[in-house]
């Protein structure tokens, strides 16, 4: 009887740091959508007024007419799907060599591509800048997409995935005549879905969120992804927190929904994988 | 491996591996060589670069930026990683209880981690301003003053520190909660037989069986925390009086905004070196404290 009670208060007490901790992590993103909401003396309002006193759509209209906000939502989702897919298929078809092809000189290979995992991007953006200068990507999508698309990280899980499949598939396959393509696309793929799922969430991730490279290869303020697009926003209106929290919302709702119906799979694939997006 | 003739397997080899190829090549084996020979350039990435031999890197330790960026760089780590790891496995181990709702607890954790970095930054700058931000305000009603946070040299660090562990809190958690789960049951069984409590069930057994995602999550932290950016760069820019402005700044900075392109591929191979140095002797220090064979 004392042990149960015991247990019932160890209980109520780590629901407790629990719900408080959670509060203080989530609360943030509330404040954020309540302040979207909320007009411009409201906002600044000290003491703080929690809820808006209406939901209007006001500032999402005041933001749009002063920048291209859909566009930063089109250029955001263009580039997060191309260039999840793109890793996709080239992660998978790289790994599916380096598992079940072999050839002289490919754990060489492999080595090399899993020493670029231990460069940081800072070291290679410098150059690589200079470099997409000279082809003419700077301020075009392909610029953005293009140096995500390798991703040596994604390769190495999908070539482990891979190896754990059975060569008496492939051979089955090849023995009714099919090619290395068809192996590939009807045996390989369909095998390896819970690993393509875990890089199809990091590579969405990393893309929705990236900053850095995005900052650097465009200038033009059309081809601004949403986070750049804040960025943009927060110096020329520092303190329109109501403005800048309905920009923030704009970024926000998409990726809380993908995590919304996803979510399974967010918390496997960081658990499996360690990679930080 | 059987399959189809040998041209055809060749022809596959070459189309499978071809874009991966040129993007280790293009994207990161020509940067990379290139870098080290710029690095030892005065390079404003618009006319041809100038070899100027090791003195950048000497610069790095005689510029009063850099040295700073350094600096502010070390404060980073060394506020934010012993943070990072004493909150994350506290709440790992809370979120390794069986209790109700656990799994919506989980869900809400993880929450943050997703959201990018310029969202979460926009969320704080606003919550840390010294006027209308809600933490001053919290404070003045238990009555305190609050600091002026974001625009004061003193505070702006742990500011920017709070904002990064808010968050990086749920990313570390889930990682060392995977690492529990992953603890057999028996040891636990034969301990209660033994008569262990709670507290030296915690020190006894679950530290010592978790040591190697314990190090996984230190040398994430450290590569991650070493390269910080995107929080810095939206919050302060790097001020007030230079008091957030970390080696990656820097580097943007000098490469994009001061055409000192050269000198920014110094700092960089400079920071690589550090991470290597970092990562390496971590993973000598790990001999001594953490345990492979009990997993």
């Amino acid at each position: 009887m004392i042990r149960y009670k015991k247990d019932l208060i160890l209980k109520v007490m780590v629901h407790g740091i629990l719900i408080i901790t959670l509060f203080a992590l989530i609360f943030p993103f509330i404040w954020m959508l309540f302040g979207a909401f909320k007009d411009a003396n409201e906002v600044i309002q000290m003491p703080p007024k929690i809820f808006p006193s209406k939901f209007n759509l006001t500032n999402f209209s005041e933001i749009r007419s002063l920048f291209p906000v859909e566009l930063f939502l089109f250029n955001s989702i263009l580039v997060a799907l191309v260039s999840t897919l793109l890793q996709m298929i080239f992660c998978a078809a790289a790994g599916y060599i380096f598992a079940k092809v072999s050839f002289k000189g490919r754990e060489l290979l492999f080595t090399l591509y899993l020493i670029t995992m231990m460069i940081p991007q800072q070291l290679i953006m410098i150059t690589l800048y200079k470099v997409f200068v000279g082809m003419n990507l700077q301020n075009t999508y392909l610029g953005i997409i293009l140096p995500g698309t390798y991703n040596a990280l994604g390769i190495f899980l999908l070539r482990q995935h891979i190896s754990t499949i059975s060569d008496s598939f492939l051979e089955a396959g090849f023995m009714d005549g099919a090619s290395h393509f068809r192996v590939f696309r009807q045996i390989i793929l369909p095998l390896c879905k819970p690993a393509l799922a875990t890089l199809a969430i990091l590579a969405f991730m990393g893309s929705w969120n990236a900053f850095l490279w995005p900052l650097i290869i465009t200038s033009d303020t059309r081809l601004a992804t949403l986070p750049l697009g804040l960025s943009k926003l927060q110096s020329r209106w520092t303190t329109s927190w109501n403005l800048l929290m309905a920009g923030n919302v704009v970024s926000f709702i998409p990726m809380l929904l993908v995590y919304i119906f996803a979510q399974r799979y967010f918390i496997k694939s960081i658990s499996l994988s360690g990679v930080k997006g | 491996m059987v399959g189809e003739s040998r041209l055809g397997k060749v022809y596959v080899i070459v189309i499978f591996l071809l874009p991966s190829l040129v993007g280790l090549v293009a994207f990161n084996v020509i940067p990379i060589i290139h870098s080290i020979y710029a690095s030892l350039t005065e390079w404003d990435l618009i006319t041809p670069a100038k070899f100027i031999g090791i003195e950048n890197y000497l610069g790095i330790f005689q510029d009063e930026n850099s040295v700073k960026g350094m600096i502010n760089t070390f404060k980073f780590v060394g506020g934010y990683i012993p943070l990072a790891l004493f909150l994350s496995l506290i709440f790992a181990a809370l979120l390794d209880m069986k209790l109700r709702w656990i799994k919506l607890y989980r869900a809400l954790f993880f929450v943050p981690v997703i959201i990018s970095w310029v969202v979460v930054s926009l969320i704080w700058l606003w919550l840390f301003n010294s006027d209308t931000g809600l933490i001053n305000y919290l404070l003045s009603m238990l009555g305190i003053q609050g600091p002026m946070w974001l625009q004061d040299e003193s505070t702006a660090m742990l500011a920017v520190i709070i904002a990064s562990l808010s968050k990086d809190l749920g990313y570390f958690t889930i990682i060392l909660l995977s690492g529990l789960q992953g603890i057999s049951d028996e040891y636990y069984e034969s301990a209660d037989i033994d008569g262990a409590n709670a507290f030296q069930k915690f020190f006894k057994i679950t530290i010592p069986c978790l040591t190697p995602i314990l190090f996984f999550v230190l040398v994430i932290l450290l590569i991650t925390s070493l390269q910080v950016f995107d929080q810095v760069y939206v919050m302060t820019g790097g001020g007030p009086y230079g008091s957030t402005r970390t080696l990656v700044l820097e580097i943007y900075d000098n490469a994009f905004q001061l055409n000192k392109a050269g000198f920014a591929c110094a700092q960089a191979w400079f920071l690589v070196i550090i991470i290597w140095i970092v990562t390496v002797s971590q993973n000598k220090l790990q001999k001594r404290w953490v345990h492979y064979d009990s997993i």
